[in-house]
């Protein structure tokens, strides 16, 4: 029966790249997938691209492409990434440039496009904004990005043309394993309702690379993870039935158990039996997890139910400014001093005259993660230090600022040994959603050939 | 007993809604959970951080359950003042819960 290995080559923008390495090196793949675009990254890339048109794909592209394209070609494994952020065609480039340096030839490389529907958002300005009370129209003057979440057709169509190295921009996470999926066993999501579900859980459990093989597991003495600073990142062997195991490669540190992959499933999902992407409405509300060898977990029974009639549109746009300082207190009564410190601030915002939509007060080591209530059931009676954070939301720069040095000048003029102060003043780009019909978008694949 | 003694957890997110998933060690303890930690009492444990509904996803197969709770990461992970944006700690939080 014919198998497929598929490994996760990272996890986010900035992952290690030697699990990835190692991976290529000793796993046996067919695909490498490599999952690198946050939710705000494609606004910041497209501030890039705006700046420099050779400009506004993922930062470490340059780095991974030189660390991987001879062992993609070398051990037949097919790259696909959404390292093209915001300029797929320019990371296509460069990854060619990169090869002919390096001396790989005989690569043919794919860039995707079609989710920047910036030149047609006008149409939209009528639609209401998911995550905020109003149209879309209401903050046209601030939007610095549109990109529909695609899913995997433009891949698909890539590999079916002998692609090597598929590089999108925003297509949504799954579809980076769906596409090698669909183009090896032909799966479709009316005929291969359970298939297609089970390669949007392959898809959702390699995301994250290493969060399924230990990482973001461990608790010492509850959850113990061997040699986490050798993190092996996943690989998953698939076959046409649609079942697949979850491992790692031999001597990497981690571990593949039963629950790293119930976490992994749960991670960022809402309602288990509607998990939308745009290839699948998938349905992991049976699914089952056996180990069946050391480090080895076989996933089973997920389901889809058709697809979304609309998609989602990740939409940038520039939201607001964020002031904030730190400073922190020691020894006896530093609490107090902190308090103190705190109420300083919040006068002197006042005095000044500083304009603000929304202020927080944090004691970093008491209360920043959990707020008062929670925290104040495990408080100790003494502190040995605390470290005051103030921020604040504003609509400009130079009221963040005064906010940032307001905390700094506790310093010399606030309480007694103050120290370690930080400032920091920066604009927000926010993201927000709109969704829109499936058929208004137009996926075009470009090639590259080396 | 608290339930970091019996169970774990991992915190995702998603614009302002957090989702928080809690899992057995055994899976006998997966109905008693089911039991007492509702929707109602994660909503009350996290009165001071959660603005928005709380609602409770039970995957059986798997004995575990995900909490979803809207209204809880500060306007969402890109323009929170919250140190942990994410509310990727909460979960942790969770744990302390007595049962």
């Amino acid at each position: 029966m014919k198998k497929i290995r598929i490994g996760s080559g990272a996890g986010y923008a900035g992952d290690r790249i030697e699990p990835a390495v190692e991976l290529m090196e000793k796993g046996n793949l067919d695909y490498i997938i490599f999952e690198c675009l946050a939710e705000r990254t494609i606004a910041i890339g497209q501030q890039d691209k705006m700046k420099d048109p050779t400009k506004g794909y993922n930062q470490l592209l340059e780095a991974r492409m030189r660390k991987i394209l001879k062992l993609a070609k070398d051990n037949h494994i097919k790259v696909i990434t959404n390292m093209g952020a915001a300029n797929p065609v320019a990371a296509a480039e460069k990854t060619a440039e990169i090869a002919k340096e390096l001396g790989v030839s005989g690569l043919k490389i794919a860039y995707v496009t079609g989710d920047d529907i910036t030149p047609q958002i006008e149409k939209y300005y009528d639609n209401d904004v998911l995550e905020l009370d109003c149209k879309l129209g209401d903050i046209k003057e601030s939007i610095l990005s549109t990109n529909v979440y695609l899913g995997a057709e433009g891949i698909i169509e890539a590999l079916e043309n002998g692609a090597d190295i598929v590089i999108t921009g925003r297509v949504s996470d799954p579809a980076l394993s769906i596409g090698p999926l669909v183009h090896e066993f032909g799966w479709n999501i009316k005929d291969d309702a359970d298939k297609m579900g089970q390669a949007t859980l392959v898809g959702h459990l390699l995301e994250c690379a290493g969060q399924v093989t230990g990482g973001y597991y461990a608790d010492p003495g509850y959850k113990d993870v061997p040699d986490l600073d050798r993190l092996g990142f996943p690989l998953i062997e698939i076959d046409e039935t649609g079942k697949f195991v979850v491992t790692k490669v031999e001597g990497s540190g981690g571990l593949v158990c039963e629950d790293t992959c119930k976490e992994q499933m749960i991670y960022e999902i809402h309602n288990p039996e509607k998990y939308l992407t745009p290839d699948t409405v998938a349905d992991f509300s049976h699914v089952t997890f056996t180990q069946v060898g050391k480090d080895r977990v076989e996933a089973a029974h997920a389901t889809s139910h058709g697809k979304p009639e609309t998609l989602k549109v990740s939409v940038g746009y520039k939201d607001c400014f964020i002031g904030e300082g730190e400073i922190s207190y020691g020894g006896m009564n530093c609490m107090n001093r902190a308090k103190l410190a705190a109420d300083i601030v919040e006068k002197r915002l006042k005095l000044v005259g500083v304009e603000m939509e929304e202020f927080r007060i944090d004691y970093i080591g008491y209360n920043s993660l959990y707020k008062s209530e929670i925290s104040d059931q495990y408080a100790p009676d003494v502190f040995p230090e605390i470290r005051l954070r103030v921020s604040g939301r504003t609509k400009d720069k130079a009221n963040a600022t005064l906010i940032a040095n307001e905390v700094e000048a506790l310093y010399t003029n606030g309480p007694a040994g103050g120290a370690g102060a930080t400032k920091k003043v920066s604009e927000i780009v926010s993201i927000c959603s709109i969704f829109v019909p499936r058929d208004i978008i137009k996926i075009e694949v470009g090639y590259k050939e080396v | 007993m608290k339930l970091k003694e019996i169970a774990h957890s991992r915190t995702g997110d998603k614009g302002d809604i957090s989702n928080i998933s809690l899992i057995p060690y055994k899976k006998e303890d997966y109905e008693m959970l089911k039991e007492k930690v509702t929707p109602e009492v994660v909503k009350a444990y996290f009165g001071e951080i959660c603005k928005g509904e709380v609602v409770r996803y039970d995957i059986d197969s798997l004995c575990a359950m995900n909490f979803v709770l809207d209204k809880t990461l500060g306007g969402g992970v890109t323009r929170s003042l919250a140190i942990d944006k994410h509310g990727k700690a909460l979960g942790m939080a969770l744990m302390e819960m007595e049962i």
